[in-house]
């Protein structure tokens, strides 16, 4: 099968069992993408699917041959960090590390869901847009499991990311 | 290459810190993590996550029971499915229970029996993880179950007094009874809390595999290697040096990764039977019911204070649970031992034997349930009396430690509830509860107290000065999110006048010498210490090259300074300078009582209508000697706080009283805070020194924030609502009976 992730082609024989986190993980060596629950429950699994996010151990590999997949590995590099990883580590939005990769994806899928004009729950107004409250970052990440905690801190570094975009 | 060592025993306080006239500029600093680009990135490569070829990927079958025999496995099914290599199973050898921390010997093992609902039986082994999951579910498990102890409350009468572990189970002082009576002021009242799961995000994983001559080298997410290979040596009947374990990423612990869990030997013996490498990860089930629980807790406290709020008599019983045959105890009254005066003294620990999962540690063992009801019952007394909370600990300021009769080797709680009180607005609180209302919501505020034993452990670390004047920091010590790589980095830094880019930390790996491991908030003083000894004998070392003495020497930005010369590293260091830094603990700790503290000060808001409870303002004061990256350390204190906070609110195992199994063993249903439970969380470091602790004068802080934490949400719930829950998680089935009328 035919997958494209990161803008690179891939070929790969997944079982018809396997999910797309498995494929990344366990198939393509990219182990960015986090499995902390396998059930949709913690948000590790995070990627970006057209453009939206998605919990990567929901969906299985053979369901996403024709789509454009973005992982974590495909928004930087250790060397050049896309904006959102830099405000993170500047931000200590983090602690161990491994539910990183999912909140980055969940909040670059996020930052798009709002300038597309999607309310949230705590959207006062379902016609009011484009403000990124801490409430609303708050929100709207709360699929996304710290464990460390680093929440207070993963708030200030989208805000920031949110605030000097273009 | 030359290799010195240079070891200290913590026998007497250390009174001069180089830390202090290092000139580098890098300790203290709110500092990036040097790990953090590949973390962020996602290149941190985690237990489960390194590639073999030929690896064949094991899941563990379960018990369908909660006591009882195994009688057989029925495997034909799972065998016949593709892909299906074997299922493995060494009833002598696999694990029963994980370990415990630090422990040099294997835990229980041998799963012919079963203890718990949910023990780990066997390994199927297949080409791919579908395969081996799904011929796992394919096991029929033979069996002859018993009746279990299911049911903790009816079993008080038969709870034992366990063996001395983390502290001793009993100790008394005074005359408990008759200080209650000359009381003026009493409180007496049962506090409880559920098991919890530390729930690291990482699930436990072993990738292991065996070389051509024996050695095993297992990938694992564990806190402690130098200890996990002892016990992993231990289970498999191998000297130390045939096993390597390899940790450099662990994706959180907080208490659940310090000892070996059963997926590591069984993916050991599956590798070695089959000869490829094997990787094991638990499913989140599995890591909830066959890893390690904080133990539920009763908690019967009494306190007396004399007409002026001086506390004369302190009493903690406690009630913990544990499997059978386990000695360890969750060490309840750990702080209550020495955070307040009292001649009359009684602290004790019953162990009721449960089948129920391992109980273990899990963050701030003892202070995190503890604290709750100690200062639970301080803000009761408090309000008994007619004082402030805050006033009421000032008060209650002892001299030295009451039970040890030591001095405190360093001790600013009265500055943090002072500074603390000031910067929240203290003062706004109104003392009569469920007074001031905004809109539908009841507005409180609560504190409580912070206080963690400082602990030291044995530690080394390797530092090697290279040939073009850069440093090499190895130890098998792990960085767990605590900040381990940059800190270690920052004292080597700080010590041999090198900028953090001039700086490689490699942790994780028992080729490299044993570091204390991450646990009990012991890592920074610890590992921190070895490299600080280390580099105290490169320096020495250096001034050799110099000719002139170690206190003549300046080293920064890469040059050494002395004498009105200066030469770079590089060309001093000739082949390379290496030296091993090793740390004891010695009579320090028992000539100090040493702990770290602080002061939590919470506002909550409580639903007048639901009773649903939203923390909306935090500040914890902090006094735990040098910070030395006050971002990560501030990280530290904000995730322990956000622990407390989910202790206080959501978090409870529920165990089935028919089988014992965890109800909720999965994220879904076992609530820990998400993003919109925590708002904006200050912290405040106040200025601290400990001579006694180590050199680098810092205490733990790791465990500090969930301390107390708990407690300062439940004062601030009685505050708001008026309603006084002695029984967490605080749920809104608790709040609503007492709610004043709409």
């Amino acid at each position: 099968m035919h997958f494209q992730i990161n803008g690179q082609h891939h070929e790969a024989d997944p079982d018809i069992r396997t999910t797309l986190l498995d494929l990344l993980r366990e198939h393509l060596g990219l182990t960015g993408s986090k499995k902390g629950c396998d059930h949709g429950q913690c948000g590790a699994c995070t990627v970006l699917v057209n453009g939206r996010r998605i919990n990567s151990c929901l969906a299985l590999a053979v369901m996403h041959q024709d789509d454009e997949i973005t992982t974590i590995e495909g928004l930087g590099t250790p060397d050049e960090l896309h904006p959102l990883q830099a405000a993170f580590v500047r931000h200590d939005g983090y602690q161990c590390g491994y539910c990183t990769p999912g909140q980055i994806c969940s909040a670059k899928g996020m930052m798009d869901e709002v300038e597309k004009g999607w309310p949230s729950y705590v959207t006062a107004e379902l016609d009011e847009t484009g403000e990124l409250t801490r409430d609303e970052v708050s929100e709207r990440m709360s699929g996304n499991i710290c464990r460390c905690a680093a929440y207070p801190n993963i708030v200030d570094a989208i805000q920031e990311v949110w605030e000097a975009r273009a | 290459m030359s290799e010195d060592t240079n070891t200290l025993t913590m026998d007497k306080p250390v009174e001069q810190s180089l830390l202090d006239t290092s000139v580098q500029e890098l300790i203290g600093k709110p500092l990036d993590r040097i790990d953090g680009p590949a973390k962020v990135a996602g290149r941190a490569t985690y237990a489960a996550e390194y590639g073999f070829d030929n690896l064949a990927y094991g899941f563990l079958v379960r018990a369908p029971f909660g006591f009882g025999d195994v009688d057989g496995l029925d495997t034909e099914a799972a065998l016949a499915l593709p892909d299906v290599i074997d299922v493995v199973s060494d009833v002598e050898t696999f694990l029963r229970n994980s370990q415990q921390g630090g422990e040099t010997k294997a835990p229980t093992q041998g799963v012919s029996r079963v203890d718990y609902f949910g023990q780990p039986l066997a390994l199927v082994v297949a080409e791919s993880y579908e395969a081996a999951r799904d011929a796992a579910a394919a096991v029929r498990v033979r069996h002859s179950a018993g009746v279990g102890e299911w049911d903790f409350d009816g079993r008080l009468d038969e709870a034992t007094t366990p063996p001395p572990s983390q502290i001793k189970p009993k100790t008394e002082q005074g005359d408990v009874e008759q200080g209650l009576t000359d009381a003026a002021f009493t409180i007496d009242a049962t506090y409880a809390t559920p098991s919890q799961n530390s729930a690291a995000m990482e699930l436990h994983g072993s990738i292991a595999t065996w070389d051509a001559e024996g050695k095993l080298t297992l990938y694992g997410a564990l806190q402690m290697p130098a200890s996990d290979r002892l016990q992993l040596a231990d289970a498999l009947g191998l000297k130390a040096d045939q096993v390597r374990i390899v940790a450099k990423y662990v994706g959180g612990g907080f208490g659940s990764k310090l000892g070996i869990a059963p997926e590591s030997v069984a993916a050991a013996v599956a590798s070695k039977k089959l000869g490829r490498p094997v990787k094991v990860v638990m499913t989140r089930h599995q890591v909830f019911e066959a890893t390690v629980r904080r133990s539920n807790t009763r908690q019967r406290v009494r306190l007396g204070a004399d007409a002026n709020g001086r506390l004369t008599t302190v009493s903690h019983e406690n009630h913990v649970s544990n499997l059978p045959d386990e000695d360890y105890f969750e060490p309840v009254g750990v702080s209550t031992h020495f955070l307040y005066p009292g001649e009359n003294r009684r602290v004790t620990h019953e162990q009721v034997v449960m089948n129920w999962t391992l109980a273990g540690s899990m963050r701030a063992p003892g202070e995190a349930v503890g604290m709750f009801a100690i200062e639970g019952a301080m803000d009761e007394l408090a309000e008994q009396i007619g004082i402030d909370p805050v006033e009421l600990r000032l008060r209650n300021e002892p001299e030295q430690d009451p039970e040890k009769k030591v001095p405190y080797s360093s001790r600013h709680l009265s500055q943090c509830l002072r500074e603390g009180a000031e910067r929240f607005g203290w003062s706004e609180r109104s003392a009569t509860p469920a007074t001031r209302r905004e809109g539908e919501w009841f507005v409180g505020m609560g504190v409580a107290t912070a206080t963690r034993t400082n602990m030291l452990q044995k530690s080394s670390a390797r530092i090697t000065l290279t040939p073009s004047g850069t440093a090499l920091v190895e130890t098998d010590m792990t960085d767990i999110g605590t900040g381990t790589y940059t800190i270690l980095a920052q004292i080597a830094g700080e010590l041999l006048g090198l900028p953090l880019d001039k700086v490689e930390v490699r942790l994780g790996d028992t080729d490299a010498p044993p570091g204390a491991g991450s646990g009990g908030s012991w890592g920074a003083g610890s590992s921190g210490t070895s490299v600080y000894l280390a580099a105290e004998q490169l320096r020495t070392q250096l001034a050799k090259a110099m000719d002139c003495d170690a206190e003549e020497l300046t080293l920064k930005d890469g040059q050494a300074i002395a004498r009105n010369h200066s030469r770079p590293l590089s060309e001093l260091v000739g082949t390379g300078m290496s030296a091993v830094g090793t740390v004891r603990p010695g009579k320090a700790e028992k000539q100090s009582n040493q702990a770290s503290y602080g002061a939590h000060f919470c506002e909550v808001r409580v639903n007048a209508t639901t009773g649903e409870v939203r923390v909306s303002r935090w500040l914890s004061t902090v006094a735990a000697g040098r910070i030395l990256n006050e971002k990560t350390a501030r990280s530290q204190v904000i995730g322990g706080v956000t622990f407390g906070i989910g202790a206080a609110l959501t978090e409870e195992l529920v165990h089935d009283p028919r089988d014992g199994r965890i109800v909720n063993n999965d994220l879904a249903e076992y609530h820990v805070p998400v993003n919109a439970d925590i708002p904006p969380l200050e912290v405040v470091f106040l200025p601290e020194r400990d001579h006694w602790a180590n050199p680098l004068h810092a205490k733990g802080l790791g465990e500090l924030g969930i301390s107390g934490a708990g407690a300062a949400v439940a004062a601030a719930i009685y505050n708001a609502c008026g309603v006084r829950v002695r029984d967490f998680p605080i749920t809104l089935d608790k709040l609503l009976p007492g709610l004043p009328p709409v």
